[in-house]
């Protein structure tokens, strides 16, 4: 039979203090975007921030200093643009307030006008006003809290509290990971790549899960084994089952990354990211989480 | 073959063939069907969400503390009136934010105001009370009904609108406490559209004010009880814009409440369209008083506050019926009367989120999701017939159950496919071989641990399922707040990760399993390609 790793023996919790200082700054990352964030200094998207975005289809290439030279010549100043140029595509984004006007038609003329020689055709084209950005930011907050609450509640119910606490740290690692990430990146945050931290965090859940439920049959079945032994056996006796799983789900991932089309590209980028970070923190956070807690009880007991 | 294999090789072979039918009319293959089979069986299929197959999302924000003020205008200039009618009352009037106040001259004057109040506008509470005046305001639950009543009216008027314009299968519902959500899906012309829904559509005759100095106005000096407005002049060879001020009386003689029909036509001397009206019976015996009225004189008919057309009054018009002229393109007539045919608003509306997707980014995003997925699934099933060899093959197999099953439950309840819910699709691939590679590696364990193939397969099952359910519960719970607080292409999403996931329990633990309970039920194995 075909394996990646015959008989594995690594000693996982002994290598927690390098786990622990790359979490760490993971995690700082993290920090720092949500705090970039809540003081409006990281690249929001406009369903959060409110704005006008309008992406265009040209018939030729269409340079990026001259789109903007034309924007700024007819009053649209501050515009970010984005090209996709494998075919042409321009994004055009601007943060507005929307009940001022149509930017998003004023956008459409200047380019029609400007360059009629290159004709384009809209894409698509939102415009959405800063209630609707607060609104989806309270809601986007109150889906992400019940979301934790609910995984918690779950973990802890199947297993131990301090399973349940474990698991909750590891997921969070995760989703500030990929955030912190993002925000190096200069990605921009929308409603869908939060529905991508909250799939990953999910994602990430059901990979702590599959070893927290071999360490907790492991824990019956070897009383007299140390706890980091017998997580370490766990881990390893999972190994193989964790890095499978991670690879097929990275395989469907990927394939939607590079040839998905623009409109998921960044989705299936954070999703990447998550089952990457996921599968390391399932064995290299969670894990020595628990160790930490639980030698910590038996060291009082004893 | 033992009984119980029958019955599990029965179950997945019925849900296979439901799941076709099911995802039977999402196919172009459904139209070429025979009619009885068009009929009986589910014929609906999928819907596109507007992401893939284009289209308009709208959230229109009603201002309806207009609707209150306007409501309190009127009302006030009614009670103005009555209390000015009452005998030896010497009141005055006033109006204030969404009430009014009524200073008297004496105790007497203030009693009868009183009383009037209390017994015709019982809208109105005494808001503060001093020797002189009473401030009255108008009750919140008549101010909540008045928003309630504008909401549901500019809904009705919208909806009046859209199905003149003509976009198949249009949503429009209320969202939240004051806002309406509208989706036109394949609009082709978005801008007319928008132009069509968000009009307030109020109309107004007025006098023009020829007394007035228009260059006077336009440095600010209105003349009292008049207003400077804009008349509107579009060239039709340079599409140059132009406008022209004017004057006009702030009372409008006539609104557009009156008009019963409106259509265009043509005017055959400059082959132009316009706008023929007829009014009510109420508004012809009006209309031909305003103009017996007001001879010789300039009527400007206002839209919204822009001057459409001022025309010399030449003499009585009876009948009922007016022209509305103006620069008009064929469309710009065909939907001016829409909206005068549809009505005005009751207040105006803001479009607070428009969300325009053109036809070719969707069917872009499909081609590029169905290959992505195509790509994915390749990947995946060599990957799992390599390293699991026959085993893996088996898995492949429920994997494309899994992905059939999931386009026939999507199918069977009409569910909304969104570009993030094709991902969701994508995701269910990667994520279906997960339960047979947790199997998998128990059952090689137990192999591992010197157990016989049967029973290594029996203990592998076993001792994964738990494990099975947590991992699907955790997916289950983030998918379950994604839908519950995710708009529309998110919901998609949500939609089609949590079937994928619930359908993957049944490939994964009852199609995989029967297929090697069928090999070790023939004959005692040695050796599982594994």
């Amino acid at each position: 039979m075909m394996e990646f790793f015959k008989k594995p023996n690594i000693d996982f919790i002994g290598k927690r203090s390098y786990a622990f200082a790359i979490s760490g700054v993971f995690i700082l990352l993290g920090l720092i975007a949500l705090f970039q964030i809540s003081r409006g200094a990281a690249n929001m998207g406009i369903d959060f921030a409110g704005g006008t975005t309008v992406q265009l289809k040209f018939e030729k290439p269409i340079p990026l200093d001259e789109a903007r030279k034309a924007l700024d010549a007819n009053g649209v100043h501050d515009a970010e643009l984005q090209e996709f140029a494998s075919d042409n595509k321009l994004l055009v984004r601007v943060r507005n307030d929307v009940s001022q006007g149509k930017v998003a038609d004023q956008i459409v003329d200047i380019f029609s006008k400007t360059f009629a020689d290159n004709k384009s055709v809209v894409d698509s084209s939102t415009e959405i006003g800063p209630t609707v950005g607060k609104t989806l930011r309270h809601d986007t907050l109150i889906a992400i809290t019940i979301a934790i609450l609910c995984i918690i509640i779950y973990i802890a119910f199947r297993f131990e509290f301090k399973f349940g606490v474990a698991a909750t740290i590891a997921v969070f690692h995760d989703v500030m990971a990929v955030l912190g990430i993002f925000y190096m990146m200069n990605k921009e945050i929308n409603l869908l790549f939060v529905t991508a931290l909250l799939t990953l965090g999910g994602y990430s859940l059901t990979d702590t899960v599959v070893v927290f439920d071999r360490i907790r049959e492991n824990i019956r079945a070897h009383r007299k084994l140390g706890t980091g032994d017998v997580i370490n056996r766990s881990i390893n006796e999972v190994l193989s089952r964790t890095v499978v799983v991670s690879l097929t789900t990275l395989l469907a991932c990927v394939s939607l990354a590079v040839i998905g089309g623009e409109v998921i590209h960044d989705f299936a980028v954070a999703m990447t990211l998550g089952i990457l970070v996921g599968t390391y923190s399932s064995i290299f956070v969670a894990s020595p989480i628990v160790f930490l807690w639980r030698k910590k009880k038996k060291g009082k007991l004893g | 073959m033992k009984k119980s294999l029958q019955w599990r090789f029965l179950l997945i072979g019925i849900s296979v063939l439901v799941s076709f039918v099911c995802f039977l009319p999402s196919t172009p293959l459904f139209s070429s069907m025979p009619g009885w089979w068009k009929t009986i069986m589910p014929n609906q299929g999928i819907n596109l969400g507007l992401d893939l197959q284009g289209g308009m999302h709208l959230i229109l924000k009603v201002e309806a503390e207009k609707a209150v003020a306007t409501s309190v205008d009127r009302m006030v200039k009614n009670i103005s009136d009555d209390l000015s009618a009452q005998k030896d009352a010497r009141l005055e009037v006033v109006k204030e934010d969404t009430g009014f106040s009524v200073t008297a001259q004496d105790a007497t004057s203030k009693e009868a105001a009183r009383k009037l109040v209390s017994e015709r506008y019982q809208d109105f509470a005494v808001k503060r009370e001093d020797p002189t005046a009473i401030s009255y305001y108008l009750t919140d639950e008549e101010q909540k009904r008045i928003k309630d009543a504008a909401i549901s009216q500019a809904l009705e008027t919208i909806r009046n609108r859209i199905d003149q314009f003509g976009v198949a299968e249009p949503v429009i519902v209320r969202h939240g406490t004051d806002e309406i959500l509208v989706q036109l899906p394949g609009v082709k012309d978005p801008r007319r559209a928008i132009d069509l829904i968000g009009k307030t559509a109020v109309l107004e005759f007025k006098l023009v004010d020829d007394n007035a100095d228009v260059q006077k106005a336009i440095a600010g000096d209105v003349p009292v009880d008049s207003e400077l407005l804009y008349e509107k002049n579009v060239d039709r060879q340079t599409k140059q814009e132009t406008k022209i001020p004017m004057v006009v009386k702030q009372n409008a003689l006539m609104t557009g409440d009156v008009i019963t029909e409106a259509r265009v036509a043509i005017d055959a001397r400059f082959n132009e369209p316009y706008v023929a009206i007829t009014f009510d019976s109420i508004g012809s015996t009006l209309f031909e008083k305003i103009t017996e009225e007001n001879t010789k004189k300039r009527m400007a008919i206002v839209l919204d506050g822009t001057v459409y057309s001022a025309p010399v009054i030449q003499e009585k018009i009876s009948g009922g019926r007016a022209q509305i002229t103006g620069k008009f393109s064929q469309e710009e007539a065909k939907d001016l009367a829409i909206v005068l045919r549809a009505g005005a608003l009751p207040a105006p509306v803001t479009i607070i989120q428009n969300v325009t997707v053109g036809p070719s980014l969707g069917q872009d995003s499909i081609d590029a999701g169905i290959r992505a997925a195509i790509l994915g699934t390749i990947l995946v099933i060599l990957f799992m017939a390599i390293y699991y060899r026959l085993s893996g093959v088996i898995a492949d197999v429920a994997m494309i159950l899994n992905v059939v099953m999931l386009l026939g439950a999507l199918g069977l309840l009409n569910a909304t496919l969104t570009l993030p819910g094709i991902a969701g699709i994508i995701l269910t691939i990667g994520m279906a071989v997960d339960s047979n590679v947790l199997i998998f590696e128990r059952i090689r364990e137990e192999i591992r641990a010197g157990k016989t193939i049967r029973s290594a397969i029996d203990a592998g099952y076993d001792k994964a399922f738990v494990t099975i359910i947590d991992a699907h519960v955790t997916t289950l719970i983030t998918a379950a707040v994604l839908f519950q607080f995710g708009t529309g292409p998110i919901k998609g999403f949500a939609v089609s990760l949590s079937l994928g996931v619930i359908i993957n329990l049944f490939t994964a633990l009852v199609g995989t399993k029967v297929v090697f309970d069928l090999m070790t039920s023939r004959r005692s194995l040695k050796t599982l390609s594994i």
